[in-house]
């Protein structure tokens, strides 16, 4: 049972009376890279924060490391590095502050801090600039520093929501670089969520997630002989993207028609 | 022990960024003298106070209390700041309990109020207050408690508050009658009843009472009382301050 590093069982939540999560279940096995893939508002951001225990879920159960999300909230963080979608840095610090402040918070041994904060830095680039105000980094060295926060107090588990949103290709191909680097050395397992289709090709098994339901799971190229497709993108559409674009689509429709 | 370095680097962080921006310190400082240079010379020769005491000096205690009360209210405005920037919820994932947040910013923010506040006190020789060197001690206590129980108000509005404009809305709503009310710019005998009413009900005034005495050597009040009622003061408002927290997130 020690291979899962993530257990969701039937796992709801709503907000007022709408439901972002709708009964899904799934396991993440250690070492594994494990995808979240959905449109905008499939439920993927709420399934994140709910398993780093920043949301309580309306029922069901999820365990990370074996611990229980909802009673053990402290036990489930010391395990956990996360990226958020947005920023979380404090600009007004310098990105070496930034990373102190987190050891701090994850209760890292001083030493341990010391040794660590050259070796995150050095692995995204960014040690020479360690003095420098966060608020002087463009958006992708933002995101680098906060993937070398993520990982600076030894995760067994990282989330990444959304890691490459907004980002230029070139820097998007990098950070990919950095991540399964980290994974190839450490044995890290990774839960991600994304939209862009390349990027989930990097994924051992993908979850595709419409409307708060997991609608497929599977490897990427087992979704893809399932459906008989080339590419992810195919995959998508066949499993969510007609009903999504015919809904959009009769929406706007009918919209231009009454106004005709 | 987890908690205590958390609390650590929490109040860290806030002396850090303070230290970080060295145009505020002095903008913010800038009131208080105005309060003190202008008001004090001007209102110095109707003043009928204590005996050989000019105005600037009598109000003195009330423009220190007065720099503490506004800096350490407005430094919770960092809680609502950090919400819409995001970076609280990297505080919030990481395994430390919610009152050491709490704590954290509470002492942190108090501390700037104190750099603040101590600042303003180096200018007593300036009005012709002399500084010795207990009563400088008992001053930073003083100082301390009000920063605490103030800063603790801001965090129990900022805990609610999605939005900077709202916090600062509120807080402009409450600090001018707190401060006002307070004593801090007249003498708390011979006052009418409604005003002595409204003056014996702003916790400020206890605070400003203590420092005139601990200063001046002049107070209205019994200074163990008016050191009671803001020890109380602290208190109830830190532990409000952590329940709202608590609860808000």
């Amino acid at each position: 049972m020690n291979t899962e590093v993530i257990k969701v069982s039937n796992l709801t939540r709503r907000f007022n009376g709408f439901t972002a999560v709708d009964s899904i279940s799934f396991t993440v096995n250690k070492g594994e890279v494990f995808g979240f893939l959905g449109p905008n508002g499939a439920g993927k951001t709420t399934t994140i924060n709910i398993l780093c225990t920043l949301l309580k879920p309306t029922s069901g159960t999820a365990f990370v490391s074996c611990c229980d999300v909802e009673k053990e909230p402290n036990r489930v963080r010391k395990e956990i590095g996360i990226i958020f979608q947005d920023p979380s840095l404090d600009d007004r610090l310098t990105a070496e502050d930034n990373l102190r402040f987190h050891g701090y918070l994850y209760h890292m041994n001083h030493k341990d801090i010391d040794k660590r904060i050259p070796e995150v830095l050095n692995l995204v680039e960014l040690y020479n600039r360690r003095k420098d105000f966060v608020r002087k980094f463009s958006g992708g060295m933002k995101r680098r520093l906060e993937i070398a926060r993520g990982l600076l107090h030894h995760p067994r588990l990282l989330f990444l929501d959304e890691p490459t949103l907004g980002l230029d290709p070139q820097t998007r191909a990098h950070i990919w670089d950095y991540v399964l680097k980290m994974r190839s050395e450490t044995g890290l397992s990774i839960f991600m969520t994304t939209h862009y289709l390349q990027e989930a090709e990097v994924c051992d098994r993908i979850a595709i997630i419409d409307q708060g339901k997991i609608v497929d799971l599977d490897s990427p190229a087992n979704l893809k002989s399932k459906y008989n497709e080339t590419s992810l993108e195919g995959v998508f559409l066949k499993l969510t993207g007609r009903e999504i674009r015919s809904q959009a689509g009769e929406s706007a429709w009918t919209q231009w028609m009454r106004r005709t | 022990m987890g908690d205590f370095w958390a609390i650590y680097i929490l109040w860290l962080r806030d002396i850090k960024r303070y230290w970080y921006d060295k145009a505020r310190i002095f903008a913010s400082l800038g009131q208080p003298i105005l309060f003190l240079f202008v008001l004090g010379t001007a209102l110095s020769p109707s003043f009928r106070g204590p005996a050989g005491m000019t105005f600037s000096e009598f109000i003195f205690p009330g423009i220190v209390s007065m720099t503490v009360l506004f800096t350490s209210i407005f430094s919770a405005i960092s809680i609502v700041w950090d919400r819409e920037f995001g970076f609280l919820k990297e505080v919030l994932v990481a395994p430390v309990s919610r009152w050491s947040i709490v704590t954290g910013k509470a002492l942190g923010g108090s501390t700037v109020a104190l750099f603040q506040g101590t600042l303003m006190l180096m200018l007593a020789p300036l009005v012709g207050v002399k500084l010795a060197f207990f009563p400088v001690i008992e001053s930073l206590v003083v100082m301390f408690i009000i920063a605490l129980a103030m800063n603790s108000l801001g965090i129990v509005i900022a805990a609610r508050m999605k939005e900077m404009e709202g916090f600062q809305m509120v807080v402009n709503f409450l600090i001018m009658p707190l401060f006002f009310l307070s004593g801090a710019l007249f003498p708390m005998e011979r006052l009418p009843a409604w005003l002595a009413v409204l003056n014996r009900l702003d916790p400020l005034t206890y605070g400003v009472d203590l420092l005139r005495g601990v200063l001046l050597g002049i107070h209205s009040l019994p200074m163990i009382f008016s050191l009671t009622v803001m020890v109380a003061f602290m208190f109830v408002m830190f532990a409000i301050a952590v329940y709202e927290f608590n609860l808000a997130e």
